[in-house]
């Protein structure tokens, strides 16, 4: 039973009557129903800037024939706003034929527990967390220029009605909590954020004065920039630490495997499978079941229980990341990367958790390898063009090396590599492998979702690095 | 099709009312009604189509100086009265701020113009195919066009907005828009470019055939690019990516971020920031205009501002809240600028690409690598290389970098502005950004 009809004047059986009836001709399609609750909490300038809470509900209909895909959603659950749909999806698909593909894996594994974040801590005790991440920055003196926090909690049910009546379900909670703090020196202004969070309740990243601990890092990149000298511009070796610099990982490699890119071969490595694309000691994966981590999904959002893709294994390119439409068409399974970031959007093949994982260097014998170049630890966001394979990322805090060892801290620069070839340019992968606080959002196709990404420390031979100094 | 003004107002007045007997001093709230209907076509086969039908109402509760908000999708009376007590609830108990109020009853917006921003032609989506066979047939002429995608997108909107001050307005509005990606290759290099049109009334696409062409060229001349070497050079921004020049100015005279004191141009008004041949307007009032608007985000009159006059700022943007901080009023920039624009410059496109023996050319930068608060600012691009006044050859994996506030000192403009967008400007040369390459 679907618990997304009852005050509505349609019951789950004459929906699963609609699914049935408009998906008869279709090789894929469901009825996605959603039910999104979530809250955001901000601290900025000594106030409480805004406290919102959002409630949106409603469904997203799709049907799939050959390559092409009618979709329709509304928020309105009812007979006639579904019979509306129908008829649109059918129409578009009139001139087609397809047989329903009935298969869909299933699963008992659950890597989250069905708590409402939002609930689960009282709106009074965050306000007072806030006020006090307020006070505890703020007495670190007269440095501290402006202080932002904030609380952003969610909790999204979900239900697919495929077309034999299967009904798969997830309840999905996620959370993040933000500091952002601005210290001025000598006129001089600069910025250090820092945040954590999953799919677990508030207090399970906060408890024990941890969030003390998110408030020094924030306050410690700060105080590293205000010491920052213009970054050198030019080709140069560049480590990178653990943990959240995997974004590299994610836009160089990442992007490039999504099944759809490939399918339609406008990816730079659509004609790679199979072959050296990284340096031997580089294996990748992409992996759904971790346990409570922001990128992680029981099923994702067609109903396919998610699993640990391995993307890359010392070097050899095994697989690509795929969605249902993209495997049929390219003649394998989904991967259980069918995402979408609501109702409103179509399922596309999205990253989860992506990861390089350990080898067996140290970072110490990486920084004492180089003699000029970059040691990065944080970063910002990052942009790939599939195509030409060129991306992008911005250092947040970052330090120059000079004959290894590390130097003054650098000012944000944005560094630019070619994703094909970046990974032969690994020469050593570290033994620290490290999961991301789990802060991320990947935007493709105007749609976001939450992925995690992890990496060791690890050494590249040659980057470009886009300073100002020469 | 799109639900009338008298549907939105009467949910409208619905939450105003409900919120003031639960104890809500004060109250805002948006009711939004929107269709959209999107075709998209690849390699001449339809794709997908995709129809959006949406409501969302935004209520903003006050009790005296405290405030809290709820949206919802969900416009159903039994749904709004439980969210309008949980919006009052939080509201209760949320820290006052002497600054949280509605917009001062003298500055709302009185009478509302027809800006020409709603076309009620309806595209059907066999018109719609038709448009994107012409646009990819005229993209696919070329055998180094390995890839076309194209999509058609018809929007229609209708809003109320309201306030317990008694204000209570709105308006339809459409747009439509079309884009057209193509991918080129040569050997097993590829590249990847765009073109779009967007408009608020059908008649004034662009032709298909047009929107195909240019994507296509502009995709075969990006290909074999070539990484140049680190220097300092004078960069010239194609007009595609020279507004966003603006849009960094935008945020940083923001009124938060000033009254926060995260700008670069904090202290900077009546100061001299650009040259002083140059003039920057943001009107809310051009007939057809795609950033258009009667009034701002909390319904405050909003008329044509020059932020920047020879060179000089001259305005910030302006709300009700940071106004109070700054001790301003607003200037109905709630929700930021509307139709902003450089005024052209002197010289033409080709005079400009001749100022140097040497420039370098973006057409496309990638990643978010402006810092608002120290105007450092780093991206990667592509582009070309321009010799003697000509384009030489396509440039890529390289990255262009300075400070914003060197930069806006030294821009040069060409006379070629056009109105595309609801930011634009012609097109302009930045003299001297360190770009580093090999």
């Amino acid at each position: 039973m679907s618990n997304f009809f009852k005050e509505t004047d349609i019951d789950t059986s004459q929906a699963e009557a609609i699914v049935t009836e408009t998906l008869k001709n279709c090789d894929d399609g469901e009825l996605y129903l959603e039910n999104h609750k979530s809250e955001s909490i901000v601290l900025d300038d000594n106030k409480i800037k805004s406290s919102t809470y959002n409630s949106d509900q409603g469904y997203g209909f799709r049907a799939v024939t050959g390559e092409v895909v009618a979709y329709s959603h509304s928020n309105d659950i009812s007979k006639e706003s579904l019979r509306k749909s129908s008829d649109n999806l059918k129409d578009t698909l009139k001139s087609k034929k397809g047989t329903y593909n009935h298969e869909i894996p299933k699963t008992n594994s659950k890597y989250y527990e069905n708590i409402n974040p939002i609930e689960s801590k009282t709106f009074d005790s965050k306000i007072d967390l806030l006020k006090s991440v307020n006070n505890y920055l703020r007495s670190k003196g007269s440095i501290v220029n402006q202080v932002t926090a904030n609380f952003l909690g969610e909790h999204k049910s979900i239900e697919i009605i495929r077309s034999d009546n299967q009904i798969l379900k997830d309840d999905r909670p996620l959370v993040r909590f933000n500091v952002s703090v601005v210290l001025e020196k000598d006129g001089k202004k600069e910025t250090g954020v820092y945040g954590v969070g999953g799919r677990q309740s508030y207090d399970d990243y906060l408890k024990d004065g941890s969030w003390k601990d998110v408030c020094d890092e924030a306050f410690r990149i700060a105080n590293v920039n205000l010491e920052s000298k213009p970054a050198p511009a030019g080709e140069m070796k560049v480590v990178l630490g653990p943990g959240w610099p995997a974004i590299l990982i994610h836009e160089a490699i990442g992007h490039g495997l999504e099944g759809d890119f490939n399918r339609k071969k406008t990816s730079a490595f659509h004609s790679l499978m199979g072959q050296q694309v990284a340096s031997e000691g580089v294996t990748i994966v992409d992996d759904g079941t971790l346990h409570q981590r922001r990128g992680s999904l029981t099923i994702d959002d067609e109903g396919t229980p998610t699993e640990n893709t391995v993307l890359i294994e010392n070097g050899i390119l095994k697989n690509y990341m795929q969605d249902r439409l993209n495997a049929r068409l390219m003649g394998t399974k989904s991967t259980g990367s069918g995402r979408r970031e609501s109702y409103k959007h179509v399922v596309l093949p999205r990253m989860r958790n992506t990861m390089m994982l350990s080898g067996k260097y140290s970072q110490d014998e990486m920084i004492s390898s180089v003699d000029k170049g970059i040691f990065a630890v944080s970063f910002g966001g990052g942009q790939v063009d599939i195509t030409s394979g060129k991306f992008v990322f911005n250092c947040t805090e970052a330090y120059e090396i000079n004959n290894g060892k590390i130097g003054s801290p650098i000012k944000g620069a944005t560094l630019i590599g070619d994703g094909p070839s970046i990974l032969k340019e690994v020469s050593l992968v570290g033994n620290d492998m490290k999961l991301d606080p789990g802060i991320g959002t990947c935007g493709k196709a105007g749609q976001g979702v939450p992925v995690g990404v992890a990496q060791p420390s690890i050494l590249i031979n040659k980057m470009t690095v886009g300073g100002t100094k020469l | 099709m799109i639900r009338d003004q008298e549907f939105l107002k009467d949910i409208a007045s619905y939450c105003i009312e409900n919120s003031k007997k639960l104890g809500a001093t004060d109250v805002g709230v948006k009711v939004i009604h929107s269709v959209s209907e999107n075709v998209s076509f690849r390699n001449k086969k339809l794709d997908e189509s995709n129809r959006a039908d949406s409501f969302a109402v935004n209520l903003t509760t006050y009790i005296e100086k405290k405030k809290s908000s709820i949206n919802s999708s969900d416009l159903s009376k039994s749904n709004l009265e439980k969210l309008i007590e949980r919006c009052i609830d939080a509201t209760k108990i949320t820290p006052s701020d002497e600054n949280n109020s509605l917009p001062d009853k003298d500055l709302m917006s009185k009478e509302i113009r027809d800006l020409n921003l709603y076309d009620e032609t309806h595209y059907p989506n066999d018109k719609k195919i038709e448009f994107l066979k012409k646009v990819e047939e005229a993209a696919s002429t070329d055998e180094k066009i390995v890839n076309t995608e194209a999509g058609f997108t018809e929007n229609k909107n209708n809003f109320i907005l309201a306030n317990s001050n008694g204000f209570l307005s709105g308006y339809k509005t459409s747009n439509f828009s079309s884009s057209c990606v193509v991918v080129s290759k040569i050997n097993s290099a590829m590249e990847r470019d765009y073109e779009f049109g967007s408009t608020r009334f059908l008649q004034d696409m662009m032709k298909p055939e047009e929107i195909g062409k240019i994507a296509a060229d502009k995709a075969i001349k990006k290909l074999g690019p070539k990484k140049i070497k680190s220097e300092k050079i004078g960069v010239i921004f194609d007009k595609r990516i020279s507004k966003g020049i603006l849009s960094t100015l935008a945020s940083a005279i923001s009124a938060s971020a000033i009254a926060r004191g995260t700008s670069f141009l904090k202290d900077q008004i009546n100061s001299e920031v650009f040259p002083n041949s140059i003039n920057i307007i943001d009107d809310p009032k051009i007939e057809k205009g795609l950033g258009s608007q009667n009034f701002d985000s909390e319904g405050v009159e909003t008329n044509s501002l020059k932020l920047v006059e020879n060179g000089i700022l001259k305005n910030y943007l302006i709300d009700t809240y940071y106004g109070k901080k700054l001790n301003l009023k607003s200037n109905g920039r709630s929700g930021g600028t509307t139709n902003l624009y450089f005024e052209n410059g002197d010289l033409s496109f080709k005079d400009l690409l001749n100022l140097e023996k040497k420039f370098l050319y973006i057409t496309e930068t990638i990643g978010h690598g402006g810092n608002i608060i120290t105007g450092d600012y780093s991206v990667g691009a592509s582009g070309f290389m321009v010799e003697d006044g000509e384009l030489t050859y396509p440039v890529s994996e390289i990255t262009i970098a300075g400070n914003f506030k060197e930069m806006f000192n030294n821009i040069t403009l060409a006379n070629d502005l056009e109105m595309k967008y609801s930011t634009n400007a012609p097109t302009l040369l930045i003299n001297q950004m360190t770009v580093a390459g090999k």
